[in-house]
């Protein structure tokens, strides 16, 4: 599946007839999450109705996590196999895990204000976190830095890779050290330990980012594919020595092709 | 109408509840709307350039 559909001609219409349903499934679901989340499950019987911002926050952070583990991943396959649709896919997947980041820490923020008694604390969970919010915008401003789009992804996907020790980090520093932000109670070994009446809700608002995310990034994808293949068509267009031509620096007012 | 106020509330913590899920909505809605823009800007220079390049028959 993944081979097929590594052809770039063939994966944009494959992602043009699937993104319609992709961005239906995801309204459809958000909508449900959203009513179980406010209406359907029940107040916390300590957190009372503030409880109800972990249902934006905590699939929020996952998202944050999975998809920085997808643009490494992605860049790991473009600077082993060189495919260009993995650096477009890392590139287009940078700016949803940085607004699903920033969601998760201002909803924590927000949380932890009425339930903490403070908007932020330095401990390890909250300034990991932080970190992989600048490394989202530290890759997203190293990828654009470059005229020429196939260097800046290659600088990209090395910081990317770099920024995955990062990930642990997150994951374990909620046990490693023990501060102000509970451990784990969905993904723990042993099994979940959250009622279902609060699990189901959640897990639907989870798959609706995730469906989200699946969404936004076809629709990124196929712009980047967009504006390369213009790109690419408008050197091809230039007489002779052609390739140096960027945005940046047009070529001198030359007579018409041919 | 009471019911509603109640509602909207949030137990004392409108306040907290209400800004979480606006910032979200903010957030990822106005990604998805440029997302969506920048497609559709960029799938019609692209056919812009193809009518432009076509080669003269």
């Amino acid at each position: 599946m993944i081979n097929w559909l590594a052809n770039p001609a063939r994966f944009m219409r494959f992602s043009a007839a699937v993104l319609r349903w992709f961005g239906w499934a995801t309204v459809a679901v958000l909508v449900v999450g959203l009513y179980l989340a406010l209406v359907v499950a029940p107040p916390d019987y300590q957190q009372g109705e503030s409880v109800r911002i972990m249902y934006v926050h905590v699939p929020a952070a996952w998202m944050a996590l999975s998809v920085y583990l997808f643009i490494a991943v992605a860049s790991g396959t473009a600077l082993v196999w060189r495919h260009p649709l993995a650096e477009i896919a890392a590139g287009a997947a940078a700016p949803i895990g940085a607004a699903f980041t920033f969601v998760c820490l201002t909803s924590g923020s927000l949380w932890g204000r009425p339930m903490w008694g403070t908007w932020w604390v330095w401990d390890a969970r909250l300034t990991s976190v932080l970190v992989l919010f600048f490394l989202y915008l530290g890759y997203i401003a190293l990828v654009n830095a470059f005229d020429e789009p196939g260097r800046g992804a290659k600088a990209g996907s090395v910081l990317a890779l770099v920024g995955v020790v990062n990930l642990p980090i997150i994951k374990f520093s909620v046990d490693w050290w023990n501060t102000l932000h509970q451990p784990a109670s969905v993904m723990r070994l042993g099994g979940p330990r959250i009622d279902p009446s609060m699990l189901v809700p959640l897990l639907v608002m989870a798959v609706g980012f995730l469906l989200l995310f699946l969404s936004l990034l076809l629709v990124g994808m196929q712009a980047a594919l967009n504006e390369r293949k213009a790109l690419a068509l408008r050197l091809n267009s230039m007489p002779a020595p052609g390739r140096v031509a960027g945005r940046e620096h047009p070529m001198p007012a030359q007579s018409p092709v041919r | 109408m009471g019911d509603v106020g109640h509602y909207l509330a949030m137990g004392g913590y409108a306040a907290f509840v209400w800004p979480a899920y606006g910032t979200a909505l903010a957030v990822l809605g106005g990604l998805a709307w440029h997302s969506w823009r920048r497609y559709r800007a960029s799938t019609e220079a692209l056919e812009k350039l193809q009518r432009e390049f076509r080669p003269r028959r």
